[in-house]
């Protein structure tokens, strides 16, 4: 219920438009957007069907979002984010791992592959996380979303939100190629991200 | 209820209901395509002046302070629409905040409070003087008058001219005391039908573009049909405004030719920035900025030509030759 309402919230305010079907088919999936702010995840989140949303976990970086107890509850406990290490990655707290068992519990995932929020309008060369959860799991479809205007509104060094209008484009979902290789994929991937265009 | 409004609301409900008898009559008539969608479009329109209609009368009958917050809260969604068309830059970030939370709440304050003399000065002097001084703080001297100036625009088009409509409420005419809603339903219906009766005119009899790259759907036609309609049908409202038949008919005119000449600034503005309409919040219509371009620029000449030959004690005294001219 509350999470009904931020999401519908969070529309209002930023003029996204509710998605009436997921661009996949059922299950889970991984939505992958260019980052500039610190609300894309918030607007893909908000974009998704109600149910679809309920099944859905950004991931988050844990040297932010589980610095403090309120970020904690914030990004846990309401968006019900799935905490990802930036640094010291080990096995035992690997970002694969965890948000591989997010989709093996059947919950779609929200990822931004440039690993930080981007300075300039360019969307930066990915990490490789989007390919080994691509490659471990090759049955999920893989759903670009490119969002507009979202560092604008609220642009990374700056906690003051101006209400322009944004808008999250989801394109067709795309899979790892047979004989792809990690650069080819991640380059193959940026591009069609940077791509989308067609409304929805 | 003001007897002259009940008159005016009962007017644009007959007109609603007669477009919409009109609109669905047509649509099922329609045999190829291209009338299909002509049809559906203006049956979107009509849908959409229903609402805007509602809304309006609504809060124009419940008093003058829900009246300033409609049209603070229009002047919010049509900067939002202008801006985010605008290439803005990370460097007019902060001034923007202060534009759409700070400058435009504190504008409307000063609509709501009636406090004529700030509110005609507050964005041309006092917001004019701020977003240079704060870009200046930024360090970024890249497109700074560009970036100045657009921000500029945004406040004068979507916040300042528009106000200007609620600000009518606050003129004191002699004579025409607790009547000012009606002068407000005169200006808006008049912009309004015009921008229909051009649409209509246009659409039945245009040939000739007037201004084809900027806005290839008008017409001389529509134009001067759309227009001279008009003004006879806001000349027979003459009776709800403080003005006899003739003055009624030459602030009709001016207030079309100034909507006419308004549209066609935002459309070059729009072309400019690369857009072929300001958003898709309305159905039919395009964005709020698309519905209210038109009364951006007549709102503050219709308000200082009336406030400047009507009213008392807002704009300077107009000469004695002058009064005599218009028969006052």
């Amino acid at each position: 219920m509350s999470r009904r309402f931020i999401a519908w919230l969070v529309r209002l305010l930023t003029g996204v438009r509710l998605l009436a079907v997921p661009p996949h088919g059922s299950g889970p999936a991984i939505y992958f957007a260019n980052h500039a702010s610190h609300m894309d995840f918030v607007v893909v989140w908000s974009a998704l069907p109600d149910t679809v949303r309920e099944m859905t976990s950004p991931a988050a970086a844990e040297d932010y979002w589980g610095k403090t107890p309120l970020r904690r509850r914030i990004s846990c406990d309401l968006f019900q984010a799935i905490l990802i290490p930036r640094q010291d990655v080990k096995r035992h707290n690997n970002p694969v791992n965890l948000l591989g068992a997010g989709l093996e519990a059947g919950r779609s995932i929200i990822l931004f592959p440039e690993g930080t929020r981007s300075l300039t309008p360019e969307t930066a060369e990915f990490k490789s996380g989007l390919y080994h959860l691509a490659k471990r799991y090759p049955g999920i479809p893989l759903v670009p979303v490119h969002l507009e205007n979202l560092s604008r509104i609220l642009p990374k060094g700056s906690h003051l939100p101006v209400p322009l209008i944004a808008q999250a484009r989801f394109g067709d979902p795309i899979h790892l190629l047979d004989d792809e290789s990690k650069p080819e994929f991640l380059t193959r991937a940026r591009a069609i991200l940077v791509g989308v265009d067609a409304p929805v | 209820m003001d007897p002259h409004t009940r008159l005016l609301l009962s007017l644009v409900l007959g007109i609603l209901v007669i477009a919409t008898i009109i609109g669905a009559v047509l649509s099922s008539r329609a045999e190829s395509d291209g009338a299909r969608a002509t049809m559906a479009n203006l049956n979107a329109r009509i849908r959409s002046w229903w609402v805007m209609a509602a809304v309006f009368s609504a809060t124009v009958l419940l008093g003058p302070i829900f009246t300033t917050v409609l049209f603070a809260l229009l002047s919010f969604l049509a900067m939002r629409e202008f801006i985010t068309l605008n290439r803005t830059e990370r460097a007019d970030h902060e001034i923007l905040f202060w534009a759409f939370f700070v400058i435009l709440p504190l504008h409307y304050l000063l609509v709501g409070i009636h406090w004529y003399g700030l509110f005609a000065i507050f964005i041309p002097v006092y917001a004019f003087v701020f977003i240079p001084f704060r870009r200046v703080l930024t360090g970024e001297t890249g497109n700074f008058l560009m970036s100045t100036a657009r921000i500029q625009w945004a406040l004068l088009i979507c916040v300042y001219a528009v106000s200007h409509m609620p600000m009518l409420l606050a003129l004191p005419i002699p004579g025409y005391e607790g009547k000012n809603a009606n002068l407000l339903f005169f200006f808006v219906l008049t912009v309004q039908l015009s921008d229909v009766l051009q649409y209509v005119w246009g659409k039945t009899c245009g040939k000739h573009p007037v201004a084809p790259r900027v806005s290839p759907h008008k017409t001389w036609e529509g134009t001067v049909g759309g227009i001279g309609t008009t003004v006879l049908l806001s000349t027979s409202l003459w009776w709800a405004t403080p003005f006899n038949p003739w003055q009624a008919a030459a602030m009709a005119l001016l207030i079309c030719l100034a909507g006419f000449f308004g549209g066609l600034v935002l459309s070059a503005i729009k072309r400019d920035l690369g857009a072929k309409d300001w958003g898709s919040t309305i159905a039919g219509h395009g964005g709020f900025l698309d519905r209210i371009d038109s009364l951006c620029f007549a709102a503050p000449l219709f308000f200082h030509i009336t406030g400047f030959c009507f009213a008392n004690g807002v704009d300077p005294e107009p000469a004695a030759w002058l009064l005599e001219l218009i028969g006052r």
